[in-house]
């Protein structure tokens, strides 16, 4: 077994009373709108893939995309109609109720997109909720609940009530409680998408330095692009139930696989989300110039420096080893290149 | 029976529950059962025994209650025996004083609310006492003690099972649907034979009539739980039991609690209601007054429920609408300060009573207890009152009466009357084609059968008719109030609170007052209906004009209307959907208000169940008029409630 965490293969969700059937008869090749004529709507249509230890998968899509029914197959708040889901090797769908409240205790937390705090408890309380339901003593649970306010930084603010925060203290607070029983796997449903755009971008960093320290294997769903650009190790963008690819940011940037792919990069700022790794050039690496870049550097930070260059550029990694080579003219194919208004 | 009536086909009907009642408690089922007195077996039908155990234990639990608060010794009997007490003269307990109860109601009150409510809670328990309604106030009040707490458990439970089980639900909804149009006589009847008479009846007619609105409310706050709270509890592990009370019913607090408060309502109406059938009280003495056509007596029995009532209303609310506090890291002192000053009270309370023993020599200690009649009365003033009323105003208030019987009344009872029962069939079946489509007229084709086909269709209609007459006249008074209220914030404010209030008044106690100037005619029940049916139609109006959205109130304003025809344009139209709902309710209340109106005597359905109470075969008639009135409710109700959704959906305001 390799060291993915969770693996799906060939997962289907299908909602209505015919849904079954339908998906036998049909033999794997599900077409949503034939489906709808019968009056089935399908949520997740053929998902197979894998997150990897301590790997962050952001799934992308709009409203309806099945994005956030995929999520809840995997955290099995629903049932997938056919297929299998593998957590840590555990046949996720084999596991009775009580095997199930088991991992739910132990292995995984999530965060919800309106933030579903307890109204009636205070913020500790909300957080060290899912310990005392573990059936820790009240007062363990109230000094773990305590370590993890301070974690998420709402310290002086631990007896207030939900309806007394902000959203995006609400927030911290769902963050909390997900992490309080320190789970491996960290499920996030749209959790920034309620809050304003300042406070989101605060929450993204934060969240970022959040991971960097605890390294949980994390599936993150967003309808944002550019927030899936900005935290992803690997990004999984649905439409209609379809993952319709599965690559990492840069991958998707440079190489959308579909025209619905394409659209949602157009926009986007290449030279802010590509590092000089994914477009250097590494067989030629002879006749460089004197100038030499990391290979993790963002192109928007080096490129001032390259196009000042006639040739070449050596760039090296940590090591002050050179590993690859990037042209003037690279950057400024790369980033004014391929775009559909650009004649 | 004139032409184009029924037959009474279901004549029958009636006999059949009555046969079916007698065979269920006579001789279905003979078991064994263990004879506590007499130390031997004996041979008793099932549901004979299941009665006699419910009332042994409801009478047990209304005692106890009633022992705490008035003194007595049949609890400590209860588990000891008269020996013992014989033997131990300690264990006669006294009852708490006056004092302890009036402060404790304070406290609890200003727990709940703060210095306001304790303030009222006070007085009104010092009222009580100095006017010397104590004891019946605390049988009254030991009665909703038992009562209350027994239907939400009940009520809550059901709710529970209905939201976790579709076919609870389903199977419950009928019950439920019909129950909220049934007049409250109408179970009186089959209790009494089922349970006999007496207080303990009282509490079971009571739970069935308030556990209703308890499951609604209950369903209604579960089902408002957001999803993602159902899936965060989910996902911190909670198994069904630990999602049930650690998430849902907490989260569901205050619809939930909302739910106690309607319990309480509905108790207080019971209270007075379950007097007919011996339950003792202010309601019993409401009674014997207005029988004695004692005003006096009656308005202060009246006031006084009327009061409690208020004060357990606003408690409830006052709970319901309670933020939990967090008591993290607050002081011994300042977590129990209630409880020690209760504690202090009760001393306090205990010390005056014994100093007031020396005091008053008499006979009466004052500050342990009041009695009944040694308060001060303002009887005789109301009295001489409505004596001064009628010597002075009679002319009137008679020309008005004949006048009214006369020019009005008459003619549209009798066109009521004329109009054949297969004309009145065809006129409700096409208005539920014409609204709901076949579905709805068969429904109301049915429930219009079911009357036509009893033998009192003649009596329905006369009920109709004065329901009418009610609604008719609500309809405008409250339209208009409720319009002209609504012009501006603060009186829009005072008239809902106005009517928070009036629909806190047990039902029976509007009929206090229109006794009193229009004596017993047909002129009082329909003032009496008018005054009830108002409430929702004035509450309905504010409430529907305000939910218009403000942005179309925004937009007309910038449109440059003016402020009558931004009301008729944009207001009335919106909101009418709202009042609709509003109709709904004051059609319900007048219905309710004309079968209680049988009390002062009426001749229609209400009279007949009023009658079947004494009847030794009472329990089939009185249980199938009632279920005649409550399909009257239920016609209109179906009509409204169809012509609503599609309006809603049609404006787009769901």
């Amino acid at each position: 077994m390799s060291n993915s965490v969770i693996k799906c293969e060939n997962v289907f969700k299908i909602f209505g009373a015919k849904a079954k059937k339908m998906l036998q008869d049909s033999n794997g090749n599900v077409d949503a709108k034939t489906f709808q004529e019968n009056g089935c709507i399908v949520g997740v249509n053929n998902a197979s893939f894998e997150v990897a230890k301590g790997e962050m998968l952001v799934v992308m899509g709009l409203s309806g995309s099945g994005k956030s029914t995929l999520l809840r197959c995997i955290s099995r708040l629903t049932d997938a109609t056919s297929g299998k889901i593998y957590i840590e090797g555990q046949d996720l769908l084999k596991l009775n109720n009580k095997e199930l409240i088991d991992l739910r205790r132990n292995k995984m937390g999530m965060v919800f997109q309106s933030f579903a705090l307890l109204p009636h408890k205070t913020v500790v309380e909300n957080i060290a909720f899912p310990l005392q339901i573990k059936g820790i003593e009240i007062e363990d649970s109230i000094s773990k609940a305590m370590d993890m306010v301070k974690l998420v930084g709402l310290e002086g603010r631990e007896n207030y009530f939900p309806r007394e925060l902000s959203g995006g203290q609400q927030q911290r607070v769902g963050i909390a409680r997900s992490l309080a029983v320190e789970p491996d796997i960290w499920f996030l449903d749209e959790p920034f998408s309620a809050l304003d755009p300042l406070i989101r971008k605060e929450m993204q960093d934060e969240f970022l330095r959040l991971q960097e320290k605890l390294q949980k294997t994390i599936m993150f769903i967003t309808h944002d692009f550019d927030e899936a650009l900005k935290l992803a190790d690997r990004i999984a963008i649905m439409k209609d139930g379809i993952i319709e690819q599965l690559d990492t940011p840069a991958n998707i940037v440079l190489n959308p696989s579909t025209e619905y792919v394409r659209k949602f990069t157009e926009e986007v700022p290449r030279e802010k989300v590509l590092l000089i790794e994914d477009v250097m050039d590494k067989s030629d690496i002879k006749d460089l110039s004197e100038l030499k870049v990391f290979k993790d550097e963002t192109i928007e930070n080096v490129a001032e420096k390259i196009l000042s260059q006639d040739k070449a550029v050596a760039v090296i990694d940590g090591n002050n080893k050179i590993v690859g080579s990037i042209n003037p003219t690279k950057i400024i194919n790369t980033v004014f290149g391929g775009r559909k208004n650009s004649n | 029976m004139s032409f184009g009536d029924c037959p009474p086909l279901l004549g029958w009907l009636p006999i059949w529950i009555n046969d079916s009642l007698f065979f269920l408690m006579n001789e279905w089922l003979p078991m064994e059962f263990w004879n506590e007195d007499t130390q031997s077996y004996k041979t008793r039908p099932l549901v004979l025994q299941i009665t006699r155990e419910i009332t042994s234990v409801m009478t047990f639990l209304i005692e106890l209650i009633r022992d705490i608060l008035l003194g007595g010794l049949k609890t400590i009997v209860a588990f000891t025996s008269w020996d013992f007490v014989g033997s131990n003269s300690w264990a006669k307990m006294p009852g708490l004083p006056w004092t302890i109860v009036a402060a404790g109601a304070a406290i609890l009150a200003y727990q709940l609310s703060g210095k306001g409510l304790a303030l009222f809670a006070g007085l009104v328990m010092v009222y009580i006492s100095i006017f010397g309604q104590w004891k019946p106030s605390m049988q009254t009040l030991s009665f909703i003690l038992v009562a209350a707490p027994l239907s939400f458990i009940f009520g809550l439970g059901l709710g529970i099972a209905a939201f976790k089980n579709k076919r609870v639900e389903k199977a419950l909804y009928p019950i439920l649907l019909v129950m909220q149009t049934m007049p409250q006589y109408a179970v009186l009847v089959p209790a009494l034979v089922l349970f006999g008479v007496g207080d303990h009846a009282a509490v079971i007619i009571t739970m069935i009539v308030a556990v209703p609105p308890m499951i609604l409310l209950t369903l209604l706050g579960l089902r408002a739980v957001p999803p993602e709270v159902i899936e965060a509890g989910r996902m911190s592990g909670c198994n069904n039991w630990q999602l049930m009370f650690k998430v849902l019913i907490p989260t569901a607090r205050r619809d939930i609690l909302i739910g106690v408060n309607q319990v309480i309502m509905v108790c207080f109406s019971m209270a007075v209601i379950s007097a007919f059938i011996g339950a003792k009280g202010l309601g019993f003495n409401l009674l014997l007054a207005l029988n004695q056509l004692n005003i006096g007596l009656a308005l202060e029995a009246g006031l006084c429920i009327s009061l409690i009532a208020i004060l357990l209303d606003k408690m409830s609310l006052a709970w319901a609408n309670k933020q939990v506090d967090y008591f993290g890291n607050l002081s011994f002192y300042e977590r129990n300060k209630n409880a020690i000053y209760f504690g202090i009270a009760v001393f306090i309370g205990i010390i005056m009573a014994y100093l007031g023993s020396f005091y008053f020599k008499q006979g009466f200690n004052y500050l342990f207890e009041v009695p009944h009649n040694k308060g001060i009365s303002t009887a005789d003033f109301w009295n001489k009152g409505v004596d001064w009323i009628f010597d002075t105003f009679f002319v009137y208030i008679k020309a008005f009466n004949t006048w009214l019987i006369v020019e009005v009344l008459q003619p549209m009872r009798a066109l009521y009357l004329r109009m054949p029962a297969v004309a009145t069939l065809v006129l409700v079946v096409g208005a539920g084609y014409l609204i709901g489509g076949v579905r709805s007229a068969l429904v109301v084709c049915g429930l219009t059968l079911f009357i036509a086909l009893s033998p009192w269709w003649d009596r329905a209609l006369v009920t109709t008719y004065m329901a009418t007459f009610g609604v008719i006249v609500s309809c405008i008074i409250g339209f208009t109030v409720g319009t002209l209220c609504f012009q501006n914030k603060h009186s829009a404010n005072f008239m809902l609170g106005v009517c928070d209030i009036f629909q806190t008044f047990p039902s029976f106690v509007y009929l206090i007052p229109v006794m009193m100037l229009f004596g017993i005619t047909d002129t009082s029940v329909l003032i009496a209906v008018i005054v009830y049916a108002t409430i929702p139609a004035t509450r309905y109006t504010i409430e529907g004009l305000r939910s218009v959205p403000t942005a179309l109130h925004d937009a007309a304003t910038m449109s440059g209307v003016n402020k009558f025809q931004r009301l008729t344009k944009i207001e009335f139209p919106l909101a009418f959907p709202h009042m609709m709902l509003g109709l709904n309710q004051t059609i319900v209340f007048a219905l309710f208000m004309v079968i209680i109106g049988a009390f002062i005597g009426t001749e229609d359905l209400g009279q007949y169940i009023l009658k079947a109470l004494s009847d030794k075969n009472g329990a089939g008639i009185g249980l199938t008029l009632g279920i005649c009135v409550a399909f009257i409710g239920l016609i209109f109700d179906n009509l409204i409630r169809t012509y609503v959704q599609k309006r809603k959906k049609h404006l787009g305001i769901d």
